[in-house]
């Protein structure tokens, strides 16, 4: 092959590839924004300031995104704006109606023509302030009256422990977030995430919020790439050790996350905005060969699921991250790989055959990002089942010093087997079996589990 | 602004000078031209440089237009993206 002066005819070919045949695209161009600032006693007054911020910052946000495409040929599939968690808007507002900042946050949304919003949100690992409790009790019929409002809700921290009260409330606010949605698959329960040591500047949706320590405006940048990643230990790493798998998943992390990067530098600049991190995280989608089951799989599993799936997961996230590291000069978010269900058709084939379990998918959440994701569990699980969970998808997070979470769609009228379709990103995928026997007593004790050991660092 | 046009589709006569008839209609230099197979497909990368008040949408939607012309895909975007994934 002829070497241009300045450029490689192979890399271009090879980028072009990444692209139109494996999916590489930049999953999210997220805007954090601070709505510290549009706090008000006054119901009405909060949601017009909140509103008027957030259309004066974002109104640009998908022409601008639109023409980065355009230029640089590689396709934004999201354009999404991350607020401050709207708990803290409601505390100098006690007479105010929570459900009444969704819909301005809806309003906001559907005028700058983004598809998710998120933030409504309350930050409670350590306890309830009243706001945090009024939002907590108001997320059902926010995400019932809305459509692209994303709710989050972070119980625990390695620093402070879990807050068992606040994981009792949430087994009962996703069955009936579930339940007021039940007309239209379930969807409200999709957009809302529980979460053990939340990150402040994560771009991804359900569980994006702008954290208090952000800067008043910020860009943030989501990754994808499963696709990419497969196709290379397709291509090239056939005949590879595990370290030699390693080294071709490190080589692609870095060329996806360095268009991230790009994208993100360009998009800042061009909105007058600062660009904050890139996510690194592998974000699949439902669509054919974009898939993290399919790479567990290239490196030799007969089905995401069999034993084996949570060494490989763990040797893709830690070369996701360090092929990512150098490629970035501001790394953040989750930055892991997710491994959601009904989002990724690999993972949802997987769990119709019965290979992967929900046990396994805890097991896996310990070596990745996030959690338990998109996972659709029978309509009548106890809500204390749920709320144990999330307790132990916490201890994971907790204990390990990383981010973990929580999104079950409960199913209602639907038994293990029978299967609930979102459409779009969401995706689709089976109702799974879940454990029963009751934690009941275990979770109505509620209070604290006590900061672990690993939080005294100081 | 340096961008990289790419041709991909079957081989046929006239490619080359239909798109660098084009590329000279709107003022877009040539700086240089590669060919090669890609998976038994031609393939074509051209490095140019527009110049000021020609974008790259606009030149993408005349490339598009005699790609389907020529029944092959053409693509336009800044050089940047192939600098950043393949340069450290």
């Amino acid at each position: 092959m002829r070497r241009f002066t300045n450029i490689n005819a192979d890399d271009i070919l090879e980028t072009l590839r990444m692209i139109h045949d494996e999916n590489l695209d930049v999953r999210t161009v997220t805007m954090g924004i601070s709505l510290l600032d549009c706090a008000d006693p006054d119901e009405k007054a909060a949601c017009c300031k909140l509103y008027e911020k957030i259309v004066r910052h974002a109104e640009n946000l998908v022409p601008v995104c639109e023409r980065i495409s355009t230029e640089y040929g590689i396709p934004i599939v999201n354009k999404r704006v991350a607020v401050t968690p709207v708990a803290m808007l409601l505390g100098c507002a006690p007479a105010a109606d929570p459900v009444a900042y969704a819909r301005a946050l809806e309003r906001a949304a559907d005028t700058v023509g983004i598809n998710f919003i998120g933030g409504y949100s309350a930050l409670v690992h350590k306890g309830f302030s009243p706001g945090d409790v009024r939002l907590l009790n108001a997320i059902p019929q926010a995400l019932s009256v809305t459509d692209k409002v994303c709710s989050s809700v972070n119980i625990g921290t390695t620093k402070s422990g879990i807050n068992m009260d606040a994981v009792a409330m949430m087994g009962e606010i996703i069955l009936d977030t579930a339940r007021r949605t039940a007309d239209r698959n379930c969807i409200g329960a999709a957009k809302l995430v529980v979460f053990c040591n939340a990150p402040e500047d994560n771009p991804f949706m359900a569980g994006a919020f702008h954290g208090a320590g952000e800067p008043d405006v910020v860009i943030n940048i989501g990754v994808s790439g499963p696709g990419a990643v497969r196709s290379a230990l397709q291509n090239n790493a056939k005949s590879l050790d595990l370290s030699g798998v390693a080294e071709v998943v490190k080589r692609t992390a870095f060329k996806i996350t360095r268009m991230g990067q790009l994208v993100g530098e360009v998009a800042g600049k061009a909105l007058g905005v600062p660009f904050g991190i890139v996510d690194l995280s592998l974000a699949p989608t439902p669509a054919v060969g974009d898939s993290i089951a399919e790479v567990l799989e290239a490196m030799g599993l007969e089905s995401v699921g069999a034993y084996g799936t949570t060494a490989a997961l763990a040797l893709l996230n830690d070369a996701v991250k360090k092929g990512g590291v150098m490629a970035s000069g501001t790394v953040g978010g989750l930055s892991g790989a997710f491994i959601p269900v009904s989002e990724d058709a690999g993972m949802s084939r997987a769990a119709d055959k019965g290979v992967l379990t929900l046990e396994k998918l805890e097991a896996m959440t310990a070596v990745c990002s996030v959690g338990l994701d998109m996972i659709i569990v029978p309509g009548d699980t106890p809500a204390e089942v749920l709320s144990a969970m999330i307790a132990d998808e916490a201890a994971i997070g907790m204990i390990n010093a990383k981010t973990t979470a929580v999104r079950v769609i409960p199913a209602i009228g639907k038994k293990a087997g029978e299967r609930l379709s979102f459409g779009g990103l969401l995706g689709e995928g089976p109702v799974m079996k879940v454990n029963t026997v009751s934690p009941k007593e275990f979770i109505k004790r509620g209070g604290r589990i006590p900061a672990p050991i690993q939080a005294l660092k100081n | 602004m340096n961008a990289v046009i790419t041709v991909i589709g079957a081989d046929k006569v006239g490619i080359l000078a239909r798109i660098s008839t084009l590329c000279a209609d709107n003022s877009v230099n040539i700086e240089e031209v590669t060919q090669t197979i890609l998976r038994g497909m031609f393939a074509m990368i051209m490095l140019v440089t527009l110049p000021e008040g020609i974008t790259i949408e606009s030149l993408a939607g005349k490339l598009t237009e005699a790609g389907k012309a020529l029944g092959v895909n053409v693509s336009v975007t800044r050089q940047e993206i192939y600098d950043v994934t393949h340069k450290i």
